[in-house]
């Protein structure tokens, strides 16, 4: 008994000789922490899963030149008249100008992992009969996977884009009567057209896109398009997906250029996400709330049960800090038991629960992963909180009189 | 210094207590207390119920302060003492038997006499040291076999040897007990008065004991009397053992 020292021997006896209090309590907090997990990651898995699809095959931001607008030749007259109306102007594919240099500032800001190139517009793609209106997105593939994890939405095929390759939507292919391999031929309204092979089929998630998605390498696109060695947009990546909003208005001080978050093109899915993460905050702050006041309320007990013995043991030499040291490490401990029986409940929750909750299609809506980051920190929180709940009763036990509690 | 040239172990000077001190119903129970003791005295402290003697134990064992006069300890003065130090003082010095044992349920009996070494990890004996220590007092007071024993299986008899060498593992000059024998029969209380002045022989503690037992405190060697707050009579005793 003797390695441990004075206080964490003491405060495990005092654990295992109340018995049930400390199972009680244990098994209160472990069932708090197990919530706080599950939440966690059904949470986590629901989220994902619901930006996954609503971003799909889009970039977190996308940066492109400024509309052009409609500027009135009369700013309004002397005598007050004015233009009854002003006709927006039909957009025309307008181009990123000196855009090497902004892909390299991009790519330097905060919070920014990758950027690519990219040549897109609408053409037609055309096989025999069949043709179909589609959207061309002219790529450097390598960059581009950096920020558009198209190598998940393969369905078949490599994943290749060189000369004369093209990557097309699964219901594309569908339409056009398509297999992996064979040729068809896009044409743009400028009357360009070219033959691309079929490298891959991808899923991107919607049947719009994949109806409609054509990707190719960057020259074939801009060639197409008319833009010979111009770009139509920068698409970024970011670390945090959530804080693409923070990212872009970084980006807008720094550029002239349009840019346009995730979040701005997904404004209610945004909402809806934050008030989630509210909801749960609130549900896992009042669950520690009730986690930490019932370890306290076990100790403030066992502090008036074990009177004589903090008397005896005060009056054998032991300071007033030791006596609180004991209490509080008695709360540390409840709080790290329950901490791991919870993590192992939780985990257990997960994995049954990732068995029944399914996602539309039929996928399991989250995974159980063993984020060992996630148990250290809610074991060492669980820790600090236990510590905390015991130092009201602590210091009850510390500033009991010695004498007054031998006498009983 | 007194006449005979040592240091008294305990110098108690117009000792004062009041208990709820500017209250209304302030009382005093203690009302100018002179004691002397010298080291390896053997002492009862006798008085009726009521007559402050539990108050003055306290104070001498440094669980509850004065509320006027002096008091040193083994040459110290200690009344002004702070928490922390009179917890010190405690831990070196003094020795503690209650009448109702209070050993620590949750811990064997040897593990009940290794408690104040543990305490004083940082000062104290190494810890096999310890574990040792306590084996050859649990030896002395004849319990060697009930050293892995909860206190909850053991007769009072023997809690209380278990008390006595948990009061003096680790080696203190006085050890104060209140009524050791209180809840015992004749037989055990008589075999604990025998340990008791066994261990005064052999290690030279001395000890004051609070006892209503007149046959036990006739065989100490000095007999100190305390009635409504006053010692009444302070004796030698020539018939004690």
């Amino acid at each position: 008994m003797n390695a441990l020292g004075f206080e964490l021997t003491v405060a495990l006896r005092f654990l295992r000789e109340g018995r049930m209090q400390t199972a009680l309590i244990i098994g209160g907090a472990a069932i708090g922490v197990a919530v706080i997990f599950f939440i966690t990651a059904v949470l986590t898995g629901v989220q994902g899963d619901l930006i996954k699809r609503v971003t799909g095959a889009q970039p977190h931001i996308v940066i492109k030149p400024p509309e052009e607008i409609v500027a009135p030749l009369i700013a309004g007259s002397a005598d007050g008249s004015r233009l009854a109306s002003i006709q927006a102007r039909p957009q025309r594919l307008t181009t990123i100008d000196g855009w090497p240099a902004l892909a390299r500032n991009t790519e330097m800001t905060d919070g920014v992992v990758a950027v690519a190139p990219v040549a897109t517009g609408s053409a037609l793609g055309i096989k025999g009969e069949a043709s179909r209106s589609v959207v061309i997105v002219g790529t450097d593939l390598e960059r581009y996977l950096r920020v558009v994890r198209l190598d998940e939405k393969v369905k078949s095929g490599a994943l290749l884009l060189e000369t004369g390759d093209a990557l097309i939507g699964i219901e594309l292919a569908k339409d056009l009567g398509a297999v992996l391999g064979d040729r068809f031929r896009v044409q743009s309204a400028l009357g360009n057209s070219e033959v691309f092979r079929i490298r891959a089929l991808l899923d991107l998630g919607s049947r719009e896109l994949n109806r409609r998605y054509v990707y190719t390498d960057l020259r074939a696109a801009q060639s197409l398009l008319g833009i010979p060695g111009r770009i139509t947009n920068l698409d970024v990546a970011v670390n945090d997906i959530m804080r693409a909003e923070i990212v872009s208005a970084q980006l807008r001080a720094q550029s002239g250029q349009l840019i346009e978050s995730w979040i701005q093109t997904n404004n209610q899915v945004f909402a809806a996400i934050k008030n989630q993460d509210i909801m749960t905050l609130l549900i896992r702050f009042f669950i520690t709330v009730v986690v930490a006041l019932g370890i306290a309320s076990v100790l403030v007990v066992s502090v008036v049960q074990k009177r004589k013995e903090i008397g005896i043991l005060r009056a054998i030499g032991a300071t007033r800090r030791q006596m609180l040291g004991v209490f509080l490490l008695q709360g540390g401990i409840v709080g790290v038991g329950g901490a791991l029986l919870g993590s192992v409940l939780g985990m257990m929750l997960v994995s049954l629960f990732s068995r029944i909750l399914r996602n539309a299609e039929g996928q399991a809506l989250f995974s159980l992963s063993f984020d060992f980051r996630l148990i250290a920190y809610v074991v060492v929180g669980a820790a600090v909180l236990g510590l905390m709940a015991a130092v009201l009763p602590a210091r009850n036990a510390a500033r009991l009189d010695p004498a007054q509690a031998i006498r009983g | 210094m007194n006449a005979n040239g040592k240091t008294p172990l305990v110098e108690i000077r117009g000792l004062h207590k009041t208990y709820n001190e500017g209250l209304p119903n302030a009382e005093e129970v203690l009302h100018g207390i002179d004691l002397v003791i010298q080291p390896g005295e053997f002492t009862a402290l006798i008085g009726p119920s009521g007559s402050g003697k539990s108050t003055l134990l306290n104070i001498l064992g440094l669980l509850e302060s004065a509320s006027g006069g002096s008091y040193r300890l083994g040459g110290r003065d200690v009344t002004a003492f702070g928490d922390d130090e009179r917890t010190l003082a405690r831990h070196e010095v003094l020795g503690f038997i209650f009448q109702f044992h209070h050993l620590l349920p949750a811990f064997s009996a040897a593990e009940n006499i290794m408690l104040p070494g543990l305490i004083g990890r940082s000062r104290a004996v190494v810890q096999s040291d310890l574990r040792e220590r306590a084996m050859e007092l649990l030896d002395a007071v004849g319990l060697r076999e009930a050293c892995d024993k909860k206190p909850t299986e053991l007769s009072g008899g023997m809690q209380q040897r278990v008390a006595i060498a948990r009061a003096l593992v680790h080696g203190p000059q006085l050890v104060l007990a209140d009524e050791p024998t209180g809840n015992l029969d004749t037989h055990t209380s008589d075999s604990i008065f025998e340990l008791l002045r066994r261990f005064n022989r052999d290690f030279g503690t001395a000890l004051l004991i609070v006892t209503h037992d007149p046959r036990l405190a006739a065989r100490c060697d000095r007999i100190v009397e305390l009635v409504d707050g006053r010692i009444a009579d302070d004796r030698a005793n020539q018939r004690s053992s």
